[in-house]
């Protein structure tokens, strides 16, 4: 059976769902991180960015051990082309919530009082799509297990749909956040561009959330 | 005791010497998943696999033997003492492969070395005409295709308990409830190929209604054990948000039966390998000798020599494997590994009732394909397949050509 373990090798399907653990904990520090440009506490912001910074950091490096670890050798469960652009999307979540809080420490931004409802709510709402796309992710290994039995698949595939509902949500979020910010464009001048920056990026985690679930879809599709 | 000569000496030292390898390596991988699962501790497998395997040499090894024995050279054309230095270089050559290559980490099939050591010597001893052609390329294809049969059983097998058990309402309910028969089912393979002209041992002789009734009523036997023996697993308290934990549970149950299955079936192919040569010098001493009372060609002190290297395989070495293996966390489940090892047991066992030694090996090898393709495993290294084909391919003529060397050391010490 020495020869059974080398055949079998490591399912990657366990380091995928700590990956997309670490990165949606990365993503979750977007709410604190809109309280702390809400109050102007720099040091807060600064605070937030570091932990961010820590989470993609593990991130990444999960990423490139699966990578790493993903030979064309191995028959896979789960297609080899298909897992990398899940990871790549997954991955994305973190990069980009490193990118608002890059932008926001160093341009030194404090969040207009008009804008911090939108925001807030925007926020938590993209959260949520993470939490969904983390919940998807983590039926993975169930897949497998049952060898991705109708009923298994039809379980994931309703949680894929909850998961393009919420993103939807998200939509009408930001849309209202930036006309809220379109309002102050006169007040705000040249930060309005960066306001604008932002609140895409945060809008855009639920997007790569809800691509991760788009992505398994298709895979379990087939 | 004194008057038995040196060749039965050396040929029994050898035969015991290769089931020592035998019983240190392969049947300790048998068991060792039981192990690492904790369903069975490391002196209970040991028990358990010594008598499988014992059992299986014994009641259903017979057909194998013969083969190895006298099926692959032709009988007439090789005069005794050919035959007794060529199969105690078969012996000879068979067990340094096996000691050597597991030294070396690397996979080797006894079985094919046996094959590729008794063509090797009858090759040079007398002719290629010697070797009984038909039936050896017989045994090759088989070696390509009980690993095909197999993975597609396993294939099978795992769909079947997708759709029946994984994806049904209830799966613990369902596997508690269906369980039993894979007891069934195992029971009553084994009790086929036993009975079925297989008692020739036990001078019973069934004809196949006959095997039919005896194996369905051993099968039912089966059935209770497995009732008893699924009843009190324990599936309380599952591990949070796995679903499937106490599924698994239950199939680690199962998994028991099928590594007791495999035991069995390793036991009645490859254990014909140390068995066979032993028989065949045996046989061949006698009749130089005169001996006017012919016995049967397989003594039982044969297979005890058989089942004694195996027993001290298991406790001398065999342990610390399945140790090692019991530590490791296998990624195949035990619902993976139950299908897997029902299909290679069954494919085994069924290959020792038409006398074909194929690869344990193999065999589990061609099986765990098949679930894989089944999408059943994380990830399956295709790298490992090829060592192993490539292995297969090597095996032969290093083993003949080990064999032939031997010959001429034999030929040269004893004549």
């Amino acid at each position: 059976m020495a020869w059974m373990d080398k055949l079998v090798g490591r399912s990657p399907v366990g380091p995928m769902q700590e990956h997309m653990r670490v990165v949606v904990a990365c993503a979750h520090e977007i709410v604190p991180l809109v309280e702390a440009m809400a109050s102007g506490d720099a040091a807060a912001v600064r605070e937030r960015r570091a932990a961010i910074d820590d989470l993609e950091h593990e991130a990444d490096s999960i990423k490139n051990e699966i990578r790493n670890n993903l030979p064309r050798r191995l028959m896979l469960a789960l297609e080899r082309r298909d897992m990398l652009e899940i990871l790549d999307s997954q991955d994305s979540i973190a990069d980009v919530t490193q990118d608002i809080a890059e932008l926001v420490d160093q341009r030194g931004m404090v969040l207009p009082p008009p804008l911090v409802e939108p925001m807030t709510a925007l926020a938590a709402r993209v959260v949520a799509a993470c939490d969904q796309g983390q919940k998807v992710i983590n039926e993975l290994d169930e897949l497998v297990e049952t060898g991705f039995s109708p009923r298994e698949t039809a379980r994931v595939e309703t949680m894929i749909s909850e998961l393009g509902r919420i993103e939807s949500e998200t939509d009408e979020l930001q849309d209202r956040a930036c006309r809220v910010l379109f309002g102050l464009e006169d007040e705000l001048g040249v930060a309005t561009v960066y306001w604008h920056q932002i609140i895409l990026w945060i809008a855009d985690l639920a997007d790569y959330a809800e691509r991760v679930g788009n992505r398994l879809r298709l895979l379990i599709a087939n | 005791m004194l008057n038995i000569p040196f060749e039965i000496w050396l040929a029994g030292a050898l035969a015991l010497y290769m089931a020592w390898g035998i019983g240190a390596n392969d049947v300790a991988n048998a068991m060792g998943t039981s192990v690492g699962s904790g369903a069975l501790t490391v002196t209970g497998a040991i028990f358990v696999a010594a008598v499988l395997e014992f059992s299986g040499a014994f009641l259903a090894g017979g057909h194998v033997t013969d083969t190895v024995r006298k099926g692959m050279l032709d009988m007439d054309l090789i005069s005794q003492d050919a035959l007794i230095h060529g199969m105690l270089a078969a012996l000879a050559s068979a067990a340094t492969l096996l000691v050597g290559a597991t030294r070396l980490g690397l996979p080797v099939s006894t079985t094919h070395s046996i094959v590729g050591a008794i063509v090797g010597f009858g090759a040079v001893a007398v002719g290629p005409e010697a070797v009984n052609w038909p039936k050896v390329g017989q045994i090759v294809a088989s070696w390509v295709t009980s690993p095909l049969l197999s993975g597609v059983m396993a294939f099978m097998i795992f769909h079947l308990t997708r759709s029946v058990i994984l994806d049904a309402d209830d799966p613990l309910k369902q596997i508690k409830k269906l369980g039993p028969f894979a007891f069934f089912f195992v029971f009553f393979i084994i009790g086929l190929v036993t009975f079925f002209k297989g008692l020739k041992n036990l001078n019973l002789d069934l004809d196949l209604p006959q095997a039919m009734m005896a194996s369905a009523g051993l099968g039912l036997l089966g059935l209770v054990i497995g009732f008893w023996f699924v009843r009190r697993v324990d599936t309380d308290d599952p591990e949070k948000g796995q679903r499937f934990s106490s599924v698994e549970r239950v199939f680690v149950v199962l998994q028991i039966l099928t590594a007791c299955a495999v035991a069995f079936a390793h036991g009645s192919n490859d254990v014909a390998n140390a068995i066979g040569p032993l028989a065949a010098i045996v046989e061949a001493v006698n009749q130089a000798g005169d001996v006017i009372d012919k016995k049967a060609a397989v003594e039982p002190w044969m297979l005890a020599v058989g089942g004694l290297g195996i027993v001290v395989g298991l406790a001398t070495w065999g342990y610390k494997v399945m140790e090692t293996v019991g530590k490791k966390i296998t990624e195949l489940t035990p619902s993976r590994g139950f299908a897997a090892e029902l299909a290679a047991a069954t494919t085994i066992v069924l290959a020792s009732r038409m006398g074909i030694p194929v690869s344990t090996t193999h065999t589990l090898v061609g099986a765990v394909l098949g679930v894989g393709m089944a999408r059943g495993i994380g990830a399956v290294d295709l790298r490992v397949v090829g060592s192993i084909v490539v292995s297969w391919v090597a095996t032969l003529p290093i083993a003949a050509g080990l064999s032939i060397f031997f010959y001429y050391f034999f030929k040269g010490l004893l004549s």
